[in-house]
Parts: structure tokens; sequence; C-alpha cells
């Protein structure tokens, strides 16, 4: 067997699961490039969105479920902003940073209380999750529409930016807020879209994401989340197409380290296995500090100056 | 104006509350019984104490130097893990080592133990704990280096990377003689089983000991904090740039602050180790990271008996005041199906949200308990001189 052959079913699993990452990492750049915030709270709405389908799944038809589920998750989205993080904009960042704390806490243990802590099946969705043999490795046809359902999600979101007045307005405010403000943009509505976006993003990226995994429980959400958030600042935080690079990057060496006592053990590198696997999560912050110390901005940040 | 006999006194009355608080504490070890129902109130003294000693360090680094940290538990996870490897005695070295040769082979409480009595145990213990500070604080320098360089939410983000990545380490099979992999640590000296043979009668000591820890520790960081270096921390904090034009090595500061924040870390980490009898790395989770920080935020940023009320109320209403929410009944109402396993975290974590929206100060804001007090008291004592004062402004 050749190393392309062993290493290929990694790199088509890490390029999926980056472009899960990517549509969860948008939401966070797109929130901390005009709101400065960390918004920890994002990965959670990501798993109450997949826990939503789980419920909604059972109780009527997909055609039904998937769009009810991505209505309440952005509804969600929006109320948590207008809840938690509008009254604080006035406070310090880290009054604003400890509310999305306390909202990821909450809805975590929401999810706990519901789910009485038990791991939930996703449903199965028909046509998504069979199986198909891409280049001689066999994979769910999910792995494969992920990217492209991603890249195509994200040109039409740059377009949104680009060329619409919201999309304008959004460039306004993530530049200087006062002044976006003094020239009449009404930054509550621009704050509002940026976290209807994202969670609509996110929701999209739930249905992907689990349905390829086993089940959810309501811890599922912040580790991608915070791997999503990692990737943003990898890529530059505030750039969108930074955030997919890096989301993509972050995949695919999450992926490869998984697969990393396979692919050495059958070229005969190392005798036995090293249990690299432990590794996969501390990947992406070892990737994350790498970038800090060298290029603090990220792969397509721009360059700030600290004003006294 | 500062007078100096006042502080004097002060500072005496502050040290005969502590120790009143510390006998009262050894008095309560004695008198509660496991059966007792009041037997809650020495588990949430002792798990309390462990989140105190958490949430003060953490306040330290957070309330007084203004650096945005989220690796506690990671440092936690270093000094349990530390505590627990030096204090395995060697008999049961193999039950817990099951599936490793254990590389470790010292047990500081037992060789002490063997070579001075019950006192050589108690310096072998703290022995211990004394090394589990130190090798989260090396971790903490070795760290730092990188990361502080790095503002507010990159360093946030960067520290709560480096707890992820230091959980996967002591995670790693690899690394399993030292560590026993991702199996849990046991049979380690632990509080129930702390005793002290006095003429004839046995005194426990398992509540006594993480109090007398956190409170000892929570002293010395009262005292940083009133130091040079404590004013010196809180000038970064208030301003970074204006603090470097004074004078203040940024770097060397923010280091110190640092590394003693995670020293205490590592310690409260090997407290917990003691009173939970076991050390495991999958409990050390970025969860238990912001459970310490909303504990600070509950109390006050920037106020220590904040902090430690802050946690000793996380604690009790988690673990004893809200457990009927659990469990069926709540303040004599009986609904098992709304109050079923969970609802107390829900209903905390939105007393939690109230307090972090509406009352941004916490219960202490950035003052502190004994000034706190001496103005309710003086209220008492003279409302007129209050109101003199007050008209004065």
């Amino acid at each position: 067997m050749n190393l392309w052959n062993t290493v290929l079913p990694y790199i088509l699993s890490g390029i999926s699961v980056g472009g899960q990452y990517a549509l969860i990492a948008v939401g966070y750049t797109m929130v901390y490039g005009i709101l400065r915030l960390i918004n920890f709270a994002h990965g959670d709405v990501f798993m109450v969105a997949g826990l939503m389908m789980v419920y909604f799944a059972a109780a009527m038809p997909l055609y039904a479920a998937i769009p009810l589920m991505i209505l309440l998750t952005v509804l969600l989205g929006f109320t948590i902003e207008r809840v938690a993080y509008k009254p604080l904009r006035t406070a310090p960042r880290m009054s604003v940073m400890i509310s999305a704390i306390g909202v990821s806490y909450l809805l975590q243990n929401l999810a706990l209380y519901i789910t009485g802590g038990l791991n939930k099946n996703y449903p199965e969705i028909p046509w998504i999750s069979d199986k198909i043999t891409v280049f001689g490795a066999t994979t769910t046809r999910v792995t494969v529409i992920t990217p492209f359902l991603t890249v195509v999600l994200v040109f039409a979101l740059v377009f949104l930016i680009n060329n619409t007045k919201i999309g304008m307005a959004m460039r306004a405010v993530s530049k200087d807020f006062e002044t976006a403000e003094l020239m009449g943009i009404r930054i509550n509505n621009v704050i509002s879209a940026t976290f209807v976006i994202g969670t609509f993003l996110a929701a999209v990226g739930s249905l992907l994401f689990f349905s390829n995994y086993p089940g959810i429980v309501p811890t599922s959400g912040a580790m991608p989340g915070l791997k999503a958030f990692v990737a943003a600042v990898f890529g530059g935080i505030g750039s969108i197409p930074g955030a997919v690079v890096g989301a993509f990057i972050i995949g695919i060496s999450e992926s490869l380290i998984k697969g990393l006592d396979t692919i050495l053990l059958t070229r005969g590198l190392i005798a036995e296995q090293m249990d690299f696997s432990t590794f996969s999560d501390a990947v992406t912050f070892v990737l994350l500090i790498v970038i800090l110390v060298f290029k603090p901005t990220g792969l397509f940040g721009e360059k700030t100056t600290d004003k006294v | 104006m500062i007078d100096k006999q006042a502080t004097k006194r002060k500072n005496l009355i502050s040290l005969i509350a502590v120790l009143a608080f510390l006998a009262l504490v050894l008095a309560l070890d004695q008198i509660i019984k496991p059966t007792s129902r009041m037997y809650m109130l020495l588990t949430v003294l002792q798990k309390g104490s462990v989140y105190a000693l958490a949430a003060v360090s953490m306040n330290l680094l957070n309330g007084f130097t203004g650096l945005f940290s989220l690796g506690h538990a990671g440092f936690m996870l270093i000094g349990a893990y530390t505590y627990a490897i030096f204090s395995i005695p060697s008999d049961a070295r193999d039950t817990v080592y099951q599936y490793f040769d254990a590389a470790v082979r010292i047990s500081f409480p037992e060789l002490l133990g063997n070579a001075l009595g019950g006192f050589g145990t108690a310096l072998g213990v703290l022995i211990s704990v004394l090394l589990a500070g130190l090798v989260a604080a090396v971790f903490a320098y070795l760290i730092g280096l990188p990361v502080l360089r790095l503002k507010s939410d990159y360093l946030a983000i960067a520290t709560l990377g480096f707890a992820e990545i230091i959980r996967a380490i002591f995670q790693w099979k690899k690394l399993g003689p030292v560590t026993n992999g991702s199996n849990l640590l046991k049979n380690f000296a632990r509080c129930s089983t702390f005793k002290l043979e006095l003429g004839g009668t046995t005194l426990s000591l398992s509540t006594f000991v993480p109090v007398l820890i956190a409170t000892v520790c929570i002293a010395v960081i009262v005292l940083l904090v009133n130091s040079t270096y404590g004013r010196a921390f809180k000038a970064i904090r208030d301003d970074e740039v204006a603090a470097e034009a004074m004078g203040i090595n940024l770097a060397r500061h923010k280091m110190l602050s640092f590394c003693t924040s995670c020293f205490f870390a590592g310690v409260s980490g090997a407290s917990m180790a003691m009173v939970l009898s076991i050390a495991q790395a999958n409990n050390f989770k970025s969860a238990m990271t912001y459970e310490i920080l909303l504990m600070v935020v509950l109390g006050g940023i920037g106020s220590i008996s904040g902090s430690v009320i802050g946690a000793m109320l996380f604690i009790s209403a988690s673990e004893w005041w809200l457990r009927g929410l659990d469990s069926g009944t709540f303040l004599g109402i009986n609904a098992p199906d709304v109050f079923r396993n969970g609802f107390r975290l829900v209903v905390f974590s939105i007393i939690i949200m109230i307090v972090v929206l509406f009352f941004r100060k916490g219960i202490m804001g950035d003052r502190e308990l004994p000034e706190v007090l001496g103005n309710l008291l003086r209220r008492h004592a003279s409302k007129p001189a209050v109101k003199e004062a007050q008209g004065n402004e």
C-alpha cells in the first residue's frame, strides 16, 4: 500500500471536519470582528441546534424538522445577543466575555436537564448519510458534500458582505463602532444581523457535523466550538476567508494526528502504537499557540497598533 | 494618613478572627458525625475551601493584575497529579498502577512517616503539597514565556488551550508509568485518613486540613496583594502603559503574578485530590475553569474576601441548599416532574446570569470584608456622624 492510500482517508475526513469547523468559525469571526467578543456560547448554540434536530426529527418529517431547527437556532442566537450581550454594550470587554461564559454554562445545564445527561442519537438523514467510495476510500456522502457546501455558503456570505447595504454596514461597524453610529448606522440591527447569520451557519454546520457522529451530549458543542474559534484566530480574526482556511488546516491536522499511529505503523516508522490520537484535541491548541507567538494577528489578519 | 496604631489593631483583630474560625472548624470536625444531617456542612467546608483557594488565586491574576487567564483547571490538574503521585504508599502502588510499571517510587508521607512517626507523615504531606505548587509554578513559567506577551482575549484563549494540552499530556498512555494514563490515581494520603492522636483521644482532621491549607495560602495572597508587588499588579491592571512609564517592569511583574497564581492553583489542586480521594485528568476540563471564574464574578472581581464568599456560596448552593431541586422536593413543594436531575444547575446558572447582567460588581465589588463590616459597625454606632460626613461630601 503506498503512502497516498494510507493518508488519503484521513485527509478526506479532515477536509470534511474542516468544513464543519469553518461554518462555526465564520460565526465567531464575524462576532469578534464587530463586538470584539469571544462568543463562548456559540459552540453551545451549535450543540442546542443538534439536540433540537434530535427532538424534532422524532416528532415530524425531516422536511419540516430541518427548517424549523434552523429557524429556532437563529432565534436563539438573536435572543442571546439581545438578552445577554446588549445590556453590556458599554461595559468592559471582560464583563461581556464573562456573560458569554455564563450563557454557555446555562445552555449546557439546560441541555443536561432536558436530556437527563443521556447520549441522544442523531437522526439518520437519508441520502447524505449514505456510504460512497471516493478514490478507493469508503466514506459517507456528507463527508464529500460538506466542503463544497461550506465553500458555496461562504462565497454567498462574502458576496453579502461586499455587495449589500447590510454588508457595508457590517464592515463599517467592525472598522469603527462610534463613527459608524454617527453616520446613522443602526448598530443594534447590524449586530443582530451578524448573530443571525452566524447562528444560521452554525445550525447548518451542526446538521453536517452530528450526522457523522453517533450522538450528542450536553458538552458536545464545547470542543468543536473552541476549535472553530482557534480556526478563526489562526486565519486572522475578523477575516472570513481566513477563518475558512484556518478551519480546513485545523480539521486536516486533527484528522492526521488521529491517524498518525496507523500511518507510521504501516510505513514501518514506529514499531508499536504510540497513542498519538490522545493529542487530537491538543494539536489544535499547539497550532494556536505557534501562530500567536509568531504571527499574532493570524494568517490573514490586519496589523493593528495600540494607541495610548 | 495612615494611623499605625489603628492598622496594628485591625491586623490583630483579623488574626484573632482567623484563629477563632480555625478553632471553630476543628471543633465542628469533632462534633459532627458522618451520620448527622449537618454532615453536609463539613463537605461544603472541605470543597468550599478548595474552591475558595482556587478562586482567590484566579482573582490574583484576573482581578488584581488584569491578566485574563482561563488555564486554571490545567494548573490544578498538575497540582493534583503531583501531590497524588508523590504520596501513594508503596504497598498500594501496584493496585493503583494496574497496567503500568510505576516509575515514581517515592512517597513523602510514607518515607517521613516511617522515619519520624506521625509528625513525619504530616511533614511528608506538606512537602507533597508544596511540590504540587512548585511544579505548577514551573509549568506556569514555561507557558508564560510565550503567552504573557498576548493581550486580553488572546491570552484567555491561549491559556485555555494550554490547559487542554496539559490534560492531553497527562492522559497519554506513553506517560502511564508516571501519570497512570487515563486511569485515576487513588489510595494516596487523603483527608478522611488525617487524624491526630492526643493523649488517648483521636481528633479527626478531615475538614481542618483543607481549611487550614486554604487559610494559610489565602493569607499569603493577602499579604502579597498589600505589598509593593500588589500595588504594582493593580497599576498594571488599571493602565499598562502608565504603569510602564512609572518604572514597573511589565514582563517581570506579569510573570510573577502568573507563577504565584499558578502555584496556589497547584496547591488547591493538591487539596482537591486530598478531599476527593482521587485524581483524574478528565475532571479538570475547561468547565471547571469557568466555574471558578463564575465564583470570582459572584464574589466580585478584585475582592479576595469576595472570592472566598463567592466560592463558599457557590459550593453550598450547588452541593447543599439547592439539592432539593434535583430530588423532587424543594421548600416543601413536591413536584418530581419538574424537580428532577439537573434542575438545580439550571436554576443556579440563571442566578449566575442575573448576577452577571444586573449586579456586575458581585457581592463585594472591589471592597474587602473588614472594610465592609467596619463601615456597618460605625454606621450603627453613630448614625448622625455618618450623616454629617455625607453632608460634607
